[in-house]
């Protein structure tokens, strides 16, 4: 098992993620979370043993370019029932923790 | 501008997103139609719902290349949609998509008008425009927020300048010319206050004359010109008190409080900025088709530049003038409509300056349904250049016009405007008056010239008003001059 002295990663590093993935992490989970982490770099670095030098980044397979729908407006059979999915609702609007800006 | 604030120069450079002119959104048939009920024009794709695939809006293609080709941009034949990823409620998939590495415009400038003082146009130069979807409507009550999602997955273009602009008025010159070059070419209504048209600025502040840059600071929340104006001000002024007190600027992102006239801090953490972008998987490369582009440059509008070079440069118009008269399509198409027939294409100029833009900003509505054809006003102008009219009377003509929507002609003789330029009923008129007034000819003829004015006050009553006041004024002065 890894251990905070792993240099793939660090806690700080763990606790970034998690922030942004807004996740929360007890002290136990966080460390299990440094050594599923720390495997998945060492498996990337197996990876990066291959000269990929000489390959342009892939982001699709095959070129075709994105298939294009014209402007037309289509209706949803039914949009009542994208707010039967919400927790909570008000005024036909999704009700959420009150946002601070 | 005081002491301190010449030793510094201000680094500004803007954000714009404009909405697109599109009956649909960007990756879903939802209508785009504003002001509709909360949570009417959504469908699983733009609320997120899993399983579901995002299909692209050509029309969100030709939009956005005829804006970049108006800017002078390079469009890029094959650019890919990548994925802006963070969590915020109106954003319901967890991550918007944008894009990043590859813009479908790189470069390009946009030129701003040349106030005449300072020699000739500005140039503006662009980083990039990109493609991406809005987010939804947040709405903030006192113990919760509500989210709607119309606006969800409507189309924007990102218009990101270099920073290239110095000054809060310059600013404002580059968001007019922006909205209006996006109005003229039907790309988007440019409208502020629906959220159509909306920009962040990043400001920073160093002596005059350094090439390095400031800490800068990204101002969000203006909703007019104004604001964005009043806000980039004050930002100056802060950052400039800052580092004249010894203190640093942090960078940050500040909203502007229109009410209070300030930039606050956010108060939310902005962990953001670490948005971990990446290829949008859902989405194809956007390929632009071969032909497309040079279809779309053949159909391109006269832009406001060109307008504003040809109506200075042919029409012997001011700066200021072609300005004015260029900022939206629609009152240059009418000041051209106006013209057939005129010889006074400055007398033209002013009058729609004048009369026409009053008429059609006191209606709030558009110029065909607040202010009479165009060719009805080249008539009345045509009267007054023939001497038939004068040009109060032109003006009481056309407020009546704009009213009863009747022609020129009618109007004009309904209302008994004509003017008598029958130099016989004139000279008869002021021999009365001569005759009537023998006291003030004589302290006339002994030097008191400004009783003229009374004698032709008393001719045009006599006349009616209505007798060609030129006229009057050369009779008068033959007749009181000889004794």
């Amino acid at each position: 098992m890894a251990t905070e002295k792993t240099n793939k990663i660090n806690l700080d590093q763990v606790r970034h993620i998690a922030l942004l993935a807004r996740l929360e992490l007890t002290a136990d989970e966080e460390q299990r979370m440094l050594g599923d982490l720390e495997q998945m770099l060492e498996y990337v670095d197996k990876l990066n043993e291959l000269d990929t030098a000489a390959v342009e980044p892939t982001a699709q397979v095959g070129d075709i370019g994105a298939a294009m729908r014209d402007d037309v407006v289509a209706t949803c059979d039914d949009p009542q029932s994208i707010l039967a999915n919400a927790p909570d609702a008000r005024e036909q609007m999704f009700k959420v923790p009150k946002i601070i800006e | 501008m005081s002491a301190s604030s010449e030793k510094y120069e201000a680094v500004i450079g803007l954000e714009v997103h404009a909405q697109l002119l599109t009956r649909s959104k960007i990756f879903c048939g939802c209508s785009t139609e504003f002001g509709a009920p909360p949570n009417t024009h959504v469908c699983p794709v733009c609320c997120g719902m899993p399983g579901v695939l995002p299909v692209f809006n050509r029309r969100v293609l030709e939009l956005a290349i005829r804006m970049g080709l108006a800017a002078h941009c390079t469009i890029a034949p094959r650019s890919i949609f990548d994925r802006k990823n963070y969590f915020y409620p109106d954003l319901p998939k967890g991550y918007q998509i944008s894009q990043y590495e590859t813009p479908l415009c790189k470069g390009g400038y946009i030129e701003l008008p040349g106030d005449g003082d300072n020699g000739g146009p500005t140039r503006i130069r662009l980083v990039r425009i990109h493609l991406e979807e809005d987010a939804g409507k947040n709405i903030h009550a006192p113990d919760c927020s509500l989210v709607d999602f119309n606006r969800s997955g409507v189309p924007l273009t990102e218009i990101v300048s270099e920073p290239d602009i110095r000054t809060p008025e310059q600013a404002g010159a580059y968001l007019r010319e922006l909205r209006s070059m996006l109005r003229y070419l039907e790309v988007s209504d440019g409208n502020m206050e629906e959220g159509s048209f909306r920009c962040d600025a990043n400001v920073s502040v160093r002596p005059r004359g350094s090439d390095s840059l400031g800490v800068k600071t990204e101002v969000k929340n203006m909703n007019s010109f104004r604001h964005v104006e009043h806000a980039i001000a004050y930002e100056i002024e802060r950052q400039i008190e800052l580092l004249e007190a010894g203190e640093r600027v942090v960078q940050e992102t500040r909203l502007w409080d229109p009410d209070r006239g300030v930039t606050r801090p956010m108060r939310s953490k902005e962990y953001a900025h670490d948005y971990r972008y990446f290829p949008e998987p859902d989405l194809p490369p956007l390929i632009v088709p071969p032909d497309l582009v040079e279809q779309i440059r053949i159909a391109m509008p006269e832009l406001p530049a060109a307008r504003r070079a040809r109506y200075t440069s042919e029409m012997g118009l001011t700066p200021y003038e072609a300005n004015v008269l260029t900022q939206e399509r629609e009152i240059a198409d009418y000041f051209e409509a106006v013209l057939p027939g005129l010889k006074n294409r400055k007398a033209a100029a002013n009058w729609v300056m004048t009369e026409v833009l009053r008429v059609v900003n006191e209606s709030g509505r558009g110029v065909a349904q607040s202010v009479p054809a165009p060719a009805e006003v080249g008539s009345l102008l045509k009267m007054v250049e023939d001497g038939a009219i004068s040009l109060n009377a032109a003006k009481t003509a056309f407020a009546a016009m704009c009213k009863s929507g009747k022609n020129a002609k009618a109007t004009v003789s309904e209302l008994g405007l004509l003017q008598v330029s029958d130099e016989a009923a004139i000279a008869a008129a002021c021999d009365e008056v001569i005759c009537a007034e023998p006291a003030k000819v004589a302290e006339y003829r002994g030097g008191r010239d400004k009783l003229f004015g009374f004698f032709v006050g008393q001719v045009m009553k006599a006349m009616g008003g209505k007798a060609n006041p030129k006229i009057i004024n050369e009779v008068l002065r033959r007749k009181l001059a000889a004794s």
